[in-house]
């Protein structure tokens, strides 16, 4: 154990003078969620098992396309945030620092995928 | 840090049943948790038995009671008996809590005893406090002012002086943050509830006038926003107060000053 006061064991390297910012965009798509999740489930929730057609026919009207498109980037994004929080609490060290830069590039990888998928679908 | 398993040398076994009081009809059964650092043996749980006839009601009592007629090797910390030091903090039948003011008719069952969790061992019920104190001087627990001193005293208002209600009574027991799994984890950086709570109870007082350097002490992804509102500290502190609530109130603040 290195020779520090206790004070100075606490202080550590001080401040990061951010967190709120964090924790008001996941509130922010928290409460966004409460909005896109039931127009995402009623507007694609009577899609599935349909003919391709019929889904195609559907997601190229404004309202199902939009509600899709903003469930995956509010769904990735607040996913991302959420992620990150979990793993600054189980993990530590450059463990913790590489996890948050897989898991950010896995959720943007994964909006990415659906929007160009939602795209090919509805255009 | 995480850890889901204890390590080899702090794997609790069983440890020495004492005899029963001769002659006792009323007899209740005690699992105290035993460490001594001197003799390189691993924690291990006693068993007491104590005569309730001729005991007093509340935990404390008992642990006295074993301390002075049974075994004086047992170790806790202890002083004003009534919930006011706060030096008698300890897990009581799987909730922190003190000592002193836990009755011991609020047990079903045996009366099982550990230290307060996941924090340093002294020796027996007694944890190592030394970060969570510093943790607390952080928080630079005074009233800062700026402004020349008035000749008799800082005025405040009754209204004022009632936002400091639920929050000025914390002891400092350690009870809420040793019970938190926010705290647990990641201790080292995370001030805890009961720091918090009194670095709110500063940031409220209208007296006060390092508001903003307070806060901009606390804005730290670990330091504050470790908390998730899991409200433990909450349901165990012996005192009632809500540091859960203090907290999300600080996290308020830091949101009103950005938007």
């Amino acid at each position: 154990m290195a020779l520090m006061t206790d004070r100075k064991r606490v202080i550590g390297l001080g401040s990061a003078k951010s967190g709120t910012d964090h924790f008001w965009k996941t509130t922010i798509t928290a409460v966004a969620l409460l909005i896109i999740t039931p127009m995402f489930l009623f507007s694609f929730g009577p899609l599935l098992g349909e003919p391709y057609a019929d889904v195609q026919a559907a997601l190229s009207r404004p309202f199902p396309a939009v509600s899709a498109a903003l469930m995956l980037i509010v769904g990735f994004y607040h996913f991302r945030l959420g992620i990150q929080m979990v793993i600054e609490d189980y993990m530590q060290g450059l463990s913790r620092k590489i996890a948050i830069i897989v898991m950010a590039c896995i959720s943007y990888g994964l909006m990415a995928f659906g929007l160009v998928s939602l795209a090919q679908i509805a255009l | 840090m995480v850890q889901f398993t204890l390590p080899r040398n702090s794997k609790i076994i069983t440890g020495k049943t004492w005899p029963k009081p001769e002659g006792a009809t009323n007899v209740r059964k005690f699992q105290i948790y035993r460490w001594n650092p001197d003799d390189g043996k691993n924690p291990q749980v006693d068993t007491y038995f104590v005569d309730m006839d001729t005991c007093g009601p509340m935990v404390l009592d008992a642990l006295i009671k074993i301390k002075n007629e049974i075994d004086p090797t047992l170790t806790f910390r202890r002083s004003c008996r009534e919930g006011i030091c706060g030096s008698c903090a300890m897990n009581i039948d799987g909730i922190n809590t003190l000592a002193c003011i836990y009755g011991m008719d609020e047990i079903k069952g045996d009366v099982k005893i550990y230290p307060l969790p996941h924090m340093p061992v002294v020796k027996d019920l007694i944890p190592d406090l030394t970060h969570f104190y510093a943790q607390h001087a952080s928080i630079m627990p005074w009233l800062e002012t700026k402004t020349q001193r008035p000749e008799k005293e800082w005025r405040q208002s009754i209204e004022d002086r009632k936002k400091l209600d639920g929050l000025y009574e914390c002891v400092m027991c350690a009870s809420c943050s040793t019970s938190c799994p926010s705290y647990w984890w990641n201790g080292d950086r995370y001030l805890g509830p009961a720091a918090l709570l009194h670095a709110y109870r500063w940031l409220i007082d209208s007296r006060d006038e390092a508001t903003g350097e307070r806060l901009d002490e606390l804005e730290d992804p670990f330091k504050l926003y470790r908390c998730h509102t899991i409200m433990n500290c909450a349901k165990t502190c012996p005192k009632g107060l809500n540091p859960a609530k203090a907290i999300a109130s600080i996290k308020k603040m830091m949101v009103e000053r950005q938007l």
